[in-house]
């Protein structure tokens, strides 16, 4: 694996090599200096000169190879002679493709279990309003209050809701096996979505190889981080608190409602 | 009474108007965004807007304050319908003048419940 090499390559720190030679150098450089000897003072600090700009030229060095190997990694099939370079494919592209596979499926499920229910819900109701109002003629029959037309009536009504209730509830029954096979979409985009949650750990466990590299070089070449970036970045973090970002996974977390209760008292204190 | 519901999911959509016309409200209107819903309310004498907060093009509480500042729109009862839970995003929907505020996933009753106390203080 590409990760393995970048990880083995920050343990032994490149740094220290050149600051042990660094070192070195100046110990002797102020020797020659006491000793006026100028001429093989001026050699030693540019000798000390190219040792920094090798050091840095390997620094950098290996910071392109492992964006080069992360980019192989994950399959990037990009058009770099576009500016901004077009990417034709790759896992990234193929995990947002998947994931929109899985928003597909999800909103077929809903919708088609949505159509049963409209489908079901009116069969049961009149179903139910029919045995009701038998239910009334019936006791009247129970109490003989009833007329012999009626009773006719009343006779052809119950055959009637009998074959009612049959097919009623044959239709009920398919509409509920139907929502139940409609759930077969769980298994479906949980294995999607296992899927991309394996690529995204994998794209983190490599930035966080090629954030390390990069810090190596920032500390060689003496390149410290401007103040207006720290100023963006709390900005940033400011920002992020009214960014609208879904459910809330964690409900733990900090400045966040468990639910319409805490919704509630948190608008009823502003006084609503 | 004319209402619009606004969410970019469609299956969302139907749930509010289905639960609505269990309130017995059946003239409802959908839009899939801030974009589509303003033109719509602008031009559409709506009595009630549900809208959810995270959406494409134009966001929720992006609608809210467009229909606070607009003459014609801005005593429209609002009720927001989202996941969004953070408790500086509520504040900020009720600063911008927002009359309820449903988090989901909601039950029936906590909806029914919002909305009866909107109409209750509009009045």
């Amino acid at each position: 694996m590409a990760s393995d090499i970048m990880a083995s390559e920050i343990l032994v720190d490149p740094n220290a090599v050149f600051i042990a030679e660094l070192k070195e150098c100046a110990k002797l450089l102020t020797e020659k200096l006491q000793g006026n000897e100028f001429e093989d003072a001026s050699v030693l600090i540019q000798t000390m000169m190219q040792s920094r700009d090798r050091h840095i030229f390997q620094t950098v060095g290996k910071l392109t190879r492992g964006l080069h190997n992360a980019i192989v990694n994950f399959n990037v099939d990009a058009d770099l002679s576009k500016q901004p370079p077009k990417i034709e494919g790759s896992d990234i592209h193929d995990a947002s493709n998947r994931l929109n596979y899985v928003i597909e499926l999800t909103q077929k499920a809903a919708e088609k279990t949505m159509d049963m229910v409209d489908e079901a819900a009116p069969i049961a109701s009149n179903l139910g309003q029919e045995a009701s109002i038998l239910r009334a003629e019936w006791a009247r029959l129970k109490s003989r209050d009833i007329s012999a037309d009626e009773f006719r009536e009343l006779y052809h009504r119950v055959d009637n809701f009998f074959e009612q209730t049959t097919i009623g509830s044959e239709r009920l029954n398919k509409s509920l096996q139907d929502i139940v096979l409609e759930q077969g979409f769980q298994d479906l985009t949980g294995q999607v979505l296992k899927r991309v949650m394996g690529l995204i750990n994998e794209v983190e466990k490599d930035l966080v190889h090629l954030v390390l590299m990069a810090s190596q070089v920032e500390e060689i070449t003496g390149l410290a981080k401007p103040e207006a970036d720290v100023h963006e970045i709390e900005e940033l973090i400011e920002k992020r608190k009214h960014e609208a970002e879904g459910p809330q996974i964690n409900k733990a977390r900090e400045n966040v409602v468990s639910g319409q209760d805490e919704v509630d008292d948190l608008l009823s204190s502003l006084g609503f | 009474m004319k209402i619009l519901i606004v969410d970019d999911f469609s299956t969302m959509r139907r749930i509010i108007k289905n639960l609505l016309r269990d309130l017995g409200f059946s003239n409802t209107h959908e839009a899939d965004d801030g974009v589509t819903a303003l033109p719509m309310l602008r031009n559409g004498d709506f009595q009630f807007l549900v809208t959810d907060w995270n959406m494409p093009g134009m966001t929720g509480i992006d609608l809210l304050r467009a229909v606070r500042a607009d003459e014609k729109l801005a005593t429209l009862p609002v009720l927001m319908v989202t996941a969004e839970a953070k408790r500086d995003q509520i504040i900020e929907a009720a600063q911008a003048g927002v009359n309820g505020y449903v988090v989901k996933p909601f039950t029936a009753q906590a909806l029914k419940e919002k909305i009866e106390k909107i109409f209750e203080r509009v009045g």
